[in-house]
């Protein structure tokens, strides 16, 4: 996406009735600087802050007047000292005039890039809420031009370092290339050249090759535009089947008739509850349509026209059409009345959108909390190297968990949920997740507890980390393998081995019963990798061997089958006499383990 | 492999990997049981008119048809295709009256390809001749045809573990009592065995689905055997079959949704509040199906390479081994990360779906979208009482007109989702929409753009339409009117060329069907003089009387003044001056293209309006074709 350039102010009452909220204020802003010293590296950002007691601008020079307005800082491009810069914004003792500061903005706009390019913005702040805006690139069609309206912003591509390099070298870029080499599947060392390579394409079992020539006569070619299919209700079309993201049709700018048109066929739709249906080829060359829903989109504001929402809908080969039960045929599982009515309560009083005041977590002013979280690890980390994970503060844990201001204003409905309802675990299976599953529950219990005690919760993870320096005493979550390591090292105890161990075991049966996915395999690996080498050093092969055996006579058949088969893979068998000698199993026995158990098992 | 090579179906933005992770876990074994008796063969159309249906073409119309759709979207599932009531027999357990169908290259139970959909597609021309039809089960005769075809399929399905497998029978039959012909004992006898028989497979791990064919005049009774076959037990039987087809197309319909597997994608627990948590399934009804995998082959064999990636170090030229660390540059220095802590940032929430609150449901925008929506629905799997819970809420939801704003604290990607009750929907071919919840994905505010303010008229108003306007455009609405319209209405047409283009070269075929674009407006209809005049009278009311006119002079008037277009004349008129130094026939003829620079190649190309795109390969191919070489 091509982002121009941008020019912004930001207009801050530091006076005293905003001192309360200013740590939000230097929050936000210092991370709107960070996120333009990543994605909009030439914007420039100029400071003025209002409510100030001293007076420091070019208006009261020049004419007189604007008190208590100081420019902080110019307007110049974004740079790391403009983030450190609003993390320590001064507090003010007037209360500020934002008419004057906006003067003050202005003015400077206009003085310092009086050309009518870029994007020229003024951020008035007085409370902590405060959007980021980014220009973007169209396409013109006809006499609408159309815009993504969502595209989302993911996490920053990051490079991968190489240490290879001598420190010394300054010259050093550390990054790395990768190298892609076709060989042979029959024979390994002989390499294939570019010109001996075709590209095969699948169907069913079948590779059929074809050569990029071939395919560009054959392919689907169709033409570029944006064509009318016609208009259908509103109703015909669930909200479920939006595809993708979503693009705006606007009118040209300037262009009265066309806005007009928009507006009179937007305004029509939407009284007549109708929507169209469009078939789109955005590019020439492009080798797919489009079918997409077009919906009125009409503005309230005055100066913006009315417009088009656009989103992609699915093919017929898109839709799986699974069957699914009706509820009605689970007579057992029928809410009964009173049942009915504390759900029905639930859902009315744990209301994010009451009438009365604001709508909370809107997706337009609810920032990606995992990208503040790496904005500010980023940030934190410049300064120095050794830092650990920012926690998640107060605002962005809003996001990912229930305020529990309103969940304790609405205890006696909860409490009557939980009263009417009765969940229990199904004796016939015995799966992992129901220890997560009571865990959690306890989890949020204490949670409750905290909350009403007035006591902010903190996160454990950080915590718990031990600085290697330190002795270790247990095995954490964050460096396992290391405080292992080190726990199997220390001699002033011998009771450190044993601990170590059973605590890894512990770890590993853990990280493994929590599993989501295999989303903790890798990890697990390289802690049973560690515990195997830790324990031939040690000399304890048969605390690992009878972990082993247990682990698969615990797993064989669940969920978990999966990870144990990763394991011969991975070198991870029993420990042999040869590799640690108070074994009592041959090389060959200790290898052909899995196997055999398996045959066993079936 | 790469999914997209050509970039096809990527459109604007990038291809978003994320959602392709969300593989299903198992694959798919499936015994299709085809009843061939001769009361399949008897003949279901009830207008004289109409070309003459079978059951059995319909039974083979609807596999047909599922094969093309698994052989795209599915192609590791594997099939066996097995008549019963035959006459010639063809089985490894040399069973009487069943026949494994099969094709050249094709092992009996493997993956469809593209000659076993052609030549079954095409098995009704051949069959009486080569497999023909009989009656399994007769009077005086101890042969059970169904008995044997349940053995044959329960043998043919050893194959795979129950792990990593799902297995199922799939019974094609129009027959309800399938020993109507027997009695007494031995027909008592023969319904225990058979109904063993199938209790066996059950027990290891096979489930048994019937898709029965009925009549449009009497209903399959599922009562007289064939629920004690498949397991159905009380209520369940009277939900079996929702309602009698009236309609041949429903009944296809209905064949054709049933042969499909249902595949969970992962089971969640989702948080409603202070330690109440219920079990739900997840499950991906619409996904864009994209056009199968490619790799590369060695031009010469056509067997497939390997590829080797290395990461090399680009200071020194070493081989990295280990996984190397991350780094992003910021304040002009490179800030190291380690995969850790990549992952621990983006560990926001420790729950898998976390209940925040209710919105109403006009707080779902149409721009709150970012990617195919997840249905979700309940299980007592784990949780006993998790159903009851989720359909209060559903029903709250539903009844009050709200939906449930959550978190979903993925590993990769969490996110807020919006969970949106879904009432359950039917129609004569069945259920359309499943009840349940669908989860759609909200932008974060870092993901939706401003773009109205970039259309800001400064110090104006926008124009808007006035009420004549407005009804102009209603009439025009109101014309061109879909009226039962369907998103399952378009097949897409780029994924149709591309796997007929594969399926033509894979049998060897020269031509290639035309396929047909479903997704083009109709020109017909749009041209009615209905809706001309409609559109005439809104351009009109709109644009004014003379907009055409108006436009054309305000075209010709900006090509001849504008300053780009003077620019650009100059431009040409400077290159046209500068190729002019050039022989470019000359040069194109002793191959000395190559010897000239890009500036010089562009001149050509400037001067002769051609497209000045590419690599400097790709000029020259360029001036090559426009000369005529």
């Amino acid at each position: 996406m091509a982002r121009n350039k941008e020019t912004l102010i930001l207009l801050i009452d530091v006076g005293p009735s905003m001192h309360s909220v200013l740590p939000e204020v230097e929050n936000v802003c210092s991370m709107l600087v960070q996120k333009k010293l990543i994605f909009g590296k030439t914007h420039e950002v100029a400071v003025v802050l209002f409510g100030t007691e001293d007076t420091h601008n070019d208006l009261e020079k020049e004419v007189g007047g604007y008190e208590h307005v100081v420019v902080l800082r110019e307007i110049g491009v974004v740079d790391g000292d403009l983030v450190e810069l609003l993390q320590n914004l001064p507090r003010g003792t007037s209360p500020g005039d934002f008419l004057d500061a906006i003067v003050v903005g202005i003015d400077m706009l206009l003085k310092k890039s009086p050309s009518g390019k870029q994007k020229k913005c003024l951020y008035l702040i007085t409370d902590a809420k405060c959007s980021t805006k980014d220009p973007f690139e169209g396409t013109k069609e006809d006499q609408v031009w159309v815009y993504k309206k969502t595209s989302e912003e993911k996490f920053p591509t990051l490079k991968k370092y190489s240490d290879k390099a001598h420190p010394s070298a300054n010259y050093a870029t550390h990054e790395v290339k990768v190298g892609i080499e076709y060989k042979s599947t029959k024979d390994p060392d002989k390499f294939v050249p570019p010109e001996q390579r075709i590209k095969g394409y699948s169907y069913g079992p079948q590779v059929i090759p074809i050569s990029s020539a071939e395919w560009d006569a054959v392919k689907f070619k169709p033409e570029k535009g944006v064509k009318l299919l016609g208009f259908t209700d509103a109703s015909n079309i669930l909200r479920h089947y939006y595809m993708k993201d979503v693009y705006i049709f606007i009118p040209e700018p300037g262009n009265a008739k066309a806005t007009v048109a928009v507006s009179a066929i937007a305004r029509g739709m939407k009284e007549m509850n109708k929507c169209a249906i469009l078939r789109c080829v955005w590019r020439q060359g492009q080798g797919n349509v489009v079918i997409g829903l077009l919906t009125p989109n009409l503005s309230s504001v005055d100066n913006i026209p009315d417009s088009f929402y656009f989103n992609v809908l699915p093919f017929a080969e898109d839709v799986r059409e699974f069957q699914f039960p009706s509820f009605s045929n689970f007579p057992s599982c029928q809410p009964d009345e009173q049942q009915q009515e504390v759900a029905d309560d639930l859902v009315r009083m744990l209301d994010l959108a009451p009438s009365d005041t604001k709508e909370v977590l809107q997706a337009d002013f609810t920032a990606n909390p995992v990208l503040e979280r790496f904005y500010r690890f980023l940030d934190l980390k410049s300064k120095n190297p050794e830092v650990d994970v920012p926690q998640l503060d107060r605002r962005l844990k809003r996001i990912a968990e229930p305020d529990p201001e309103t969940f304790s204003r609405h205890k006696p409905i909860i409490d009557n949920f939980q009263k009417q309802f009765e969940l229990k675990e199904n004796p016939k299976k015995k799966k992992l997740t129901r220890r997560a599953w009571r865990e959690k529950a306890s989890a949020s219990n204490e949670e409750e507890v905290g909350v009403n005690d007035g006591v902010p919760e903190v996160h454990s993870a950080s915590l718990v980390k031990c600085s290697t320096s330190a002795k270790v005493e247990k095995v954490s979550d964050l460096n396992p393998v290391q405080d292992f390591e080190a726990m199997m090292a220390r001699r002033d105890s011998s009771k450190w081995t044993r601990k170590a161990i059973k605590d890894m075991q512990d770890y590993i049966i853990d990280l493994l019963e929590n599993s989501f996915d295999g989303n903790s395999y890798p990890k697990a690996i390289e802690c049973l990798i560690a515990l195997r080498k830790g324990c031939i050093l040690e000399q304890e092969p048969k605390e690992f061997n009878q972990f082993l055996i247990n682990m698969y006579k615990k797993w064989n058949t669940s969920d978990l089958a999966d990870f144990l088969g990763l394991l011969p893979s991975k070198n991870i068998t029993l420990i042999s006499k040869s590799e640690a000698a108070d074994s009592d199993l041959t090389e060959e026995e200790a290898r052909n383990f899995p196997v055999k158990l398996e045959d066993s098992f079936e | 492999m790469d999914l997209d090579p050509e970039g096809i179906f990527r459109d604007d933005s990038d291809s978003d990997n994320e959602l392709y992770e969300e593989k299903e876990p198992t694959k798919d074994l499936a015994v299709y049981l085809i009843d061939a008796s001769p009361k399949m063969f008897e003949s279901i159309t009830a207008h004289g008119d109409e070309v003459e249906e079978t059951y059995f073409d319909i039974a083979i119309n609807c596999i047909t048809q599922s094969l093309k759709t698994q052989i795209i979207g599915r192609s590791y599932d594997e099939v066996a295709l097995c008549f019963f009531n035959t006459k010639e027999k063809k089985n490894l357990q040399d069973l009487s009256g069943v026949y494994v169908y099969n094709v050249m290259e094709r092992e009996a139970f493997d993956r469809p390809t593209a000659m076993l959909i052609k030549e079954f597609s095409s098995i009704k021309d051949t069959f009486m001749s080569k497999i023909g039809s009989h009656y399994g089960v007769l009077p005086g005769s101890r042969e059970n045809s169904l008995y044997n075809a349940l053995w044959v399929a329960q043998a043919l399905l050893r194959k795979g573990s129950v792990r990593t497998c799902s297995k199922r029978i799939l019974i094609f039959t129009n027959e309800d009592d399938p020993f109507r012909n027997m009695t007494g004992a031995i027909k008592a006898d023969m319904i225990r065995t058979t109904v063993q028989r199938a209790k066996d497979a059950q027990d290891l791990g096979i489930s048994i689905e019937l898709l029965p064919l009925s009549r449009p005049d009497e209903n399959f009774n599922i009562s007289v055997f064939y629920a004690d076959v498949i397991g159905l037990e009380g209520d369940e039987i009277s939900e079996f079959l929702p309602t009698a087809s009236e309609k041949l197309e429903d009944m296809k319909d209905q064949l054709r949704k049933r042969i499909f597997k249902k595949r969970k994608v992962r089971t969640l627990l989702f948080s409603i509040a202070n330690g109440i948590t219920i079990e739900v399934n997840t499950y991906c009804l619409i996904r864009p199906t994209l056009p199968g995998s490619t790799m590369w082959l060695d031009s010469v064999t056509n067997v497939p390479l390997k590829i080797e990636r290395s990461l090399i170090c680009a200071d020194t030229g070493a081989l990295i081994q280990e996984p190397p660390k991350l780094f992003h540059t910021y304040k002009n220095q490179k800030i190291l990360f380690s995969m850790d802590q990549i992952s621990e940032i983006k560990n926001i929430s420790d729950s898998h779906l976390r209940l925040l609150g209710f919105k109403p449901l006009d707080c779902l925008k149409d721009y709150h979208n970012l990617r195919p929506s997840t249905f979700i629905f309940p299980t007592d799997e784990e949780i006993i009482g998790s159903t009851r819970i989720f359909v209060a809420l559903y029903q709250s939801m539903l009844c009050l007109k709200r939906f449930a704003l959550a978190f979903y604290g993925r590993s990769s990607n969490p996110r807020l989702v919006a969970l949106v009750a879904q009432d359950e929907l039917i129609s004569s071919s069945g259920q359309i929409e499943p009840p349940g919840m669908h989860m759609i994905y909200l932008p974060y505010s870092d993901d939706i753009r401003e773009v109205e303010e970039l259309h800001i008229t400064a110090g104006a108003t926008a124009p808007r339409a006035t009420d004549d306007q407005i009804k102009k455009a209603s009439a025009l609405i109101k014309r061109i009117d879909l009226k039962d319209f369907s998103v399952l209405q378009f097949a897409n047409p780029a994924l149709q060329r591309h796997y007929g283009i594969l399926q033509a070269l894979a049998l060897g075929e020269d031509e290639m069907l035309d396929i047909k674009d479903e997704t083009l407006p109709d020109e017909e209809g749009l041209a009615r003089s209905t809706v001309v005049h409609l559109l005439e009278e809104f351009k009109t009311a709109v644009y004014g009387e003379n907009h055409d006119q108006e436009e054309a002079d305000a075209l010709t008037l900006k090509a001849s003044n504008s300053e780009a277009s003077r620019k650009r004349q100059k431009l040409t008129e400077n290159a046209t001056k500068e190729c002019a130094k050039y022989d470019w026939n000359d040069l194109a003829e002793s191959g000395q293209l190559k010897n000239l620079t890009v500036l010089d190649l562009k001149f050509y190309l400037t001067a002769h309006d051609l497209p000045m795109t590419g690599k400097k390969e790709v000029l020259i191919n360029r001036i090559l074709s426009h000369l005529g070489k």
